[in-house]
């Protein structure tokens, strides 16, 4: 019986045509901003969290000075971290490995154009393989720095991709000045969709400390936990072991120990902060789209008061006539639904392209079928009870009256 | 002879701002089985209240409506939904059919309400409109339909139960004269296969023409009952209507 009314329903909302899709509007708007904005939201932290170039979940970093906020690591050091730091990291338990990590601004020079470009050194030996697993770079042409190379480098995807800075692009084999030093470039690596990461020069680090004349302090210091699980726990002892070396008491730290966790967990919390905001506008339109769907269907009682008449006069129940204006408001709220979810995945999808064009990154969006599951059912939810009321003025019709119309 | 519908003394008023109206009072009508009768007055005589009160779509103020000897004060609005659609099947002056269902879905409608399955339902569907001579009409919707043609889908639907009561109100007032007459033989065959015909109508032509027994209302009053016997029409008593 249910089978036949939901076929009823829909050939009504056929025939009220435009009135019906007019109807469908706000919750059509409502699903789609919704779905659109978190299957885009998602993509948009994992581009965030990308350009923080931060992958690995099992690297602690450690920087000098106190929140250097989210700037080149290294800005604003009072007293930077030193080699002694990292070998002293290196021997706590649980500790895999701690890599010093320098990131200097130094001039680049070619076809007589100059721009100033991040320069990261490389360590040699086992050091190098974490470093290059840790930032997940591998090369698009040429090859990666290894032991033994000097006098050369490799540089980001975007010095091999955008002629603008330079006036044509570097491509291995050409030479470059950094800092006055002819360099050969050697590879380029592959896209990283971070902006840092793409524009960055990679060196040995012995020809880095040569460069820059000092072979002691370090920018940063990349700490590798055997398990996840320890990171707690080595984030404290590094901080005291640190506090030890540097002499300095709790609170006073003139260092900064983060996980991974901590750094994208305060990125994610503005953008989920951003989103409340956006799915709570979004609301807002489903209501008003409730609203309307209650408006539709109580004009629709009353236009056909007669056919209601009718249909109490050849056998239905009041609850036959409820059933058919309820279904038939679900069906509209579950219509608009399926169109916001067309409308929002597709939403998605250009506003995932448009943010990998804007800041360079590679996300796609991440639609997820439980999300597209509540959203029809919720829409559905939301057109029958915004039917309840007009369906019982529809079934309570005294049906004399109605057949009067 | 058994009364399959039987109002006892019933009246129904209705609270028009200070004013009662006395739209149906005191009226006793008794039809029994197979018979074919009319209710026939003028416009505000009360024979529109007084159909719907045969139709048990309305309750009565005072007095007692009975149908097939059972009551219908006492049911509850799903169980009366139900006799109501078992027992009578109804014909409009403007065939009230569904517009956005096509003729032979108006016809099954009653039989959903009833609970019936698709095959057996759309089966009956067809073989009524086989009777009424719509076979080739079963997907038009009904303004894709004459006005004839719809006052006989809708007649099909009113058999859609197979109820032993058919109520026509004004049944040709739609229609021309000669697909009027083609409705009218329909309903008398109707009649001449059992079925009780209830005509309610403004027109003593049609009324004498086609009934057997008329009820005269006037002022919410039956005025007079008559029957006809052979070619003749006799007035019955009213006092036997009366203990």
């Amino acid at each position: 019986m249910i089978s036949d009314y939901i076929g009823i329903a829909f050939r009504n909302l056929r025939r009220r045509g435009i009135r019906s899709y007019l109807t469908l509007l706000g919750i059509f708007i409502g699903i789609a901003v919704v779905i659109s904005l978190i299957s885009l939201g998602n993509g948009l932290k994992v581009a965030v969290n990308s350009q923080f170039g931060i992958s690995s979940t099992q690297v602690i970093s450690v920087q000098a000075g106190g929140l250097t906020g989210y700037g080149p690591p290294g800005t604003g050091v009072i007293k930077p971290l030193t080699k002694d730091d990292a070998i002293a990291i290196s021997k706590l338990n649980n500790v895999e490995k701690a890599v010093g990590r320098n990131v200097e601004s130094l001039k680049l020079e070619y076809n007589s154009k100059s721009q100033i470009g991040f320069t990261t050194n490389i360590p040699s030996g086992e050091d190098r393989k974490f470093v290059y697993e840790t930032i997940e770079i591998s090369p698009l042409v040429g090859r990666l720095l290894k032991d033994g190379d000097s006098g050369v480098v490799v540089l980001g995807y975007n010095y091999y991709t955008n002629e603008e800075t330079f006036g044509k692009i570097i491509k291995p084999g050409n030479r470059v000045l950094i800092s006055g030093k002819s360099f050969e470039v050697i590879g380029i690596t592959e896209k990283k969709g971070s902006f840092i990461f793409d524009n960055i020069i990679y060196m040995n680090e012995k020809d880095l400390e040569e460069l820059t004349g000092d072979s002691e302090t370090l920018d940063l210091i990349a700490v590798h936990v055997k398990t996840k699980e320890d990171m707690p726990q080595v984030k404290e002892d590094i901080e005291r072991i640190l506090r030890k070396i540097r002499n300095v008491k709790i609170g006073q730290e003139d260092f900064e120990v983060s996980t991974p966790e901590q750094a994208l967990s305060t990125v994610n919390q503005i953008l989920t902060g951003v989103q409340i905001f956006i799915v709570l506008i979004a609301l807002i339109s489903i209501l008003v789209g409730a609203v309307g769907i209650v408006n539709t269907m109580t004009t629709s009682v009353l236009e056909r008061k007669k056919e209601i008449g009718t249909m109490k006069a050849i056998g239905a129940r009041n609850s036959d006539i409820f059933y058919q204006f309820f279904i038939e408001a679900g069906l509209l709220g579950l219509i608009g639904g399926i169109a916001g979810v067309v409308f929002g995945i597709g939403l998605g999808y250009l506003g995932t392209l448009a943010i990998n064009n804007f800041i360079g990154s590679s996300t796609t969006p991440e639609i997820s079928v439980a999300l597209i599951v509540f959203a029809l059912l919720g829409s559905f939810v939301i057109g029958s009870v915004s039917g309840i009321a007009p369906a019982l003025r529809a079934a309570h019709q005294n049906p004399v009256e109605a057949l009067r119309g | 002879m058994q009364g399959i519908i039987e109002l006892r003394d019933v009246a129904k008023y209705y609270i028009m701002g200070e004013a009662i109206v006395k739209a149906v009072d005191g009226v006793s009508i008794k039809i029994g089985k197979g018979e074919f009768i009319a209710i026939m007055g003028p416009s505000g005589s009360g024979k529109s209240t007084a159909m719907n009160l045969v139709g048990s779509l309305d309750l009565a103020t005072k007095g007692a409506i009975f149908l097939d000897n059972v009551n219908i004060e006492h049911l509850e609005e799903s169980d009366l939904a139900q006799i109501r659609g078992q027992k009578i099947g109804f014909i409009f002056q403007s065939f009230n059919l569904i517009p956005n269902l096509t003729a032979k879905e108006n016809i099954t409608l009653p039989m959903i309400f009833q609970g019936m399955n698709r095959e057996d339902r759309e089966e009956r569907a067809e073989s009524l409109l086989k009777m009424v001579e719509l076979s080739d009409r079963m997907d038009h919707y009904p303004n894709q339909l004459s006005g004839g043609q719809q006052q006989r889908v809708a007649i099909a639907r009113s058999l859609a139960n197979n109820p032993d009561i058919i109520l026509a109100d004004e049944p040709t007032g739609n229609l021309d004269t000669k697909t009027g007459e083609l409705v009218m033989s329909f309903l008398e065959d109707l009649n001449k296969k059992g079925k009780t015909i209830i005509m309610v109508t403004h027109d003593p032509k049609l009324a004498m023409e086609h009934a057997e027994t008329i009820y005269w209302l006037k002022d919410g009053k039956v005025e007079k009952v008559t029957e006809r016997q052979g070619k003749v029409w006799k007035e019955k008593s009213i006092v036997k209507k009366r203990k």
